[in-house]
């Protein structure tokens, strides 16, 4: 394992009853590195981060935080993460003030340093002018605001956050990503799970991708996405419809055709012949061009495209 | 791990435990089901018992006392746990620097702490109009504290199961408790109950609690006072074993 991996693990295994929940799972983040976990419902993620934030134990395999393991000594490395859960709340009969300090209470901030530093978050994430209400008058969207700030409230090395975004207003769901590049300016190491594969693709360096318990792939978003060649798709449009468009499957390298709309998307390993072909055929039917595009694949072909095929094996 | 490692992670826990008593203490202790269970509904028992009828005040005070004592030290820690889970703080609480045991150890010293000063209410009554006198204070303080100690933590276990609604584990903490105040010498002394009561009462704590209250208060006994302080260690220790190793067994279905 490489020495600038703060998280690093390997072979993690949790079986729940009969089923096997994460399987055999190995991977390492870098220091600084935001790192996205993505996975269909029900695909291991939660699993995963709950044995990486020591809130159950792996059943088999290891996982060590900046060196610790987290089954050997998990006070210390949970003293050093900053935990936003899947499914998780502020107190609602505090107010967001009373809900900073006991978290840095819990984790052994000191009485000024918390003060100041619980002033600080309030005021970044825009909840200082209502400090002193309880929180159970607060929306999702201010909760969630509060429950990222309280996991701050330590200056932790590494944050897990397991959907932080997830179901929030629009507005809230920019501040929180605004804030996770910040955290990554500052040098944090953020695991972050997200059903939402534009934000995984915006924000993470690299990404894994688990289904059924195992990673089906672990790479840069780019990079992922160029693996997948045969997804590359050019998307035209012309001045008219053209009546026959079985011209267009008889094309060599097109793995696939659709008509969207006015336009076309044919998908091929070979933008570039495709593109040729595509002028002599509008030459030769006196088409003009209205628009071309060349596009690869989103990360979302990519997620399904790799999930389908796990899925695909599962059921053989 | 060293030593000195290992003595700062000790106190530091010690700590922590002591953080999540003041969050339970402003959270819980006025939250409905705290006060109705763990004081209303004994003291209207109570006096259900007690009016109109001639009672004796070493049967009165004692039992009174005793069953303020476990009831309000009961009441907070089969709130806590199922009310964490079911408002979504729980999992954000294990995610913190804090062991399971940490954390169930503020949950029991909630209960101590809540026991511990309601109960000096029906005490201070008991001194000022019924006679009571502190005729072993040390003792009395130390079973005050133990007796607490020892139904926080049934309290504690209690909210074990990994029950979705908070309403279900109170529901299982009175049927647990309800019948014990019958069979532990409150209403009926210990030494009038039939052979098998004596042997139902011999495995209740409360008897001990209301045994060693009539021996501080006027000086009366049914077992030796270290059998009282014994028995009172015995039951706190098997419950919060008991408690955390329920606790351990259905944490993954409470998430």
């Amino acid at each position: 394992m490489s020495e600038s991996s703060v998280i690093q693990v390997s072979n993690l295994k949790k079986v729940y009853g009969k089923t096997v929940a994460v399987d055999n799972v190995s991977f390492e983040v870098k220091k600084g590195e935001i790192f996205g976990f993505l996975g269909p419902n029900g695909a291991g993620k939660t699993t995963t981060i709950r044995m990486l934030t020591g809130v159950i134990l792996p059943d088999e395999g290891e996982a060590k935080i900046l060196g610790i393991d987290i089954k050997e000594d998990p006070i210390s490395v949970k003293k050093i993460m900053g935990v936003v859960p899947e499914v998780c709340n502020v107190y609602v009969d505090l107010s967001s003030w009373d809900n900073m300090i006991l978290t840095g209470k819990i984790y052994g901030v000191k009485r000024k340093e918390r003060e100041e530093k619980a002033e600080e978050l309030l005021k970044k994430f825009g909840l200082w002018e209502r400090k002193d209400e309880k929180t159970r008058k607060f929306s999702k969207g201010m909760k969630q605001r509060l429950i990222l700030a309280m996991s701050l409230i330590h200056e932790p090395k590494i944050l897990f956050l397991d959907e932080p975004t997830s179901g929030l207003d629009v507005q809230s769901t920019r501040m929180i990503r605004k804030i996770i590049e910040e955290l990554r300016l500052k040098g944090k190491t953020i695991f972050l799970t997200t059903h939402n594969i534009e934000e995984a693709n915006l924000l993470c360096d690299r990404i894994a991708i688990i289904n059924k318990g195992k990673i089906v792939a672990i790479d840069s978003p780019e990079k992922l996405k160029s693996t997948f060649k045969r997804m590359q798709s050019v998307e035209v449009a012309f001045d008219r419809i053209p009546e026959d468009i079985r011209w267009l499957h008889s094309i060599p390298y097109v793995n696939e055709c659709k008509k969207l709309g006015d336009k076309f998307r044919v998908y091929t390993k070979d933008p570039d012949s495709l593109i040729k072909e595509l002028v002599n055929f509008a030459e030769k039917n006196n088409l003009k061009f209205i628009s071309l595009n060349t596009l690869g694949p989103s990360l979302e072909d990519v997620f399904v495209a790799l999930t389908e095929k796990v899925e695909a094996k599962y059921h053989e | 791990m060293s030593k000195l490692h290992t003595k700062r992670t000790f106190l530091y826990t010690l700590k922590a435990s002591l953080v999540i008593t003041e969050k339970n203490a402003r959270i819980y202790y006025l939250k409905a089901p705290v006060i109705i269970f763990g004081i209303l509904f004994p003291v209207f028992f109570f006096l259900a018992f007690a009016l109109g009828k001639k009672v004796v005040p070493f049967i009165l005070v004692p039992g009174l006392v005793a069953m303020t004592l476990f009831f309000t030290s009961s009441s907070v820690g089969p709130l806590i746990t199922p009310w964490e889970r079911n408002a979504k703080t729980y999992e954000r609480l294990l995610a913190s620097p804090v062991s399971l045991s940490s954390i169930l150890l503020g949950d029991m010293l909630a209960g101590v702490i809540f026991g511990v000063i309601i109960s000096s209410i029906p005490l201070t009554i008991g001194i000022l109009f019924f006679n009571a006198k502190f005729f072993h204070p040390l003792f009395l303080a130390g079973n005050i504290v133990l007796s607490s100690l020892c139904f926080s933590s049934l309290g504690v276990l209690l909210a074990s199961p990994a029950a979705e609604a908070p309403s279900q584990v109170m529901m299982l903490s009175s049927l647990v408790r309800f019948p014990l105040i019958f069979i532990s010498g409150i209403f009926i002394p210990l030494d009038k109950l039939p052979f098998w009561g004596k042997v139902i009462a011999f495995i209740s704590p409360l008897t001990y609690t209301v045994d060693a209250m009539k021996y501080s208060l006027y000086d009366l006994k049914s077992y030796p006072a270290f059998i009282n302080i014994l028995a009172l260690l015995f039951f706190s220790f098997v419950f919060f074993s008991i408690a955390l190793k329920m606790h351990r067994k259905n944490l993954i279905k409470a998430l």
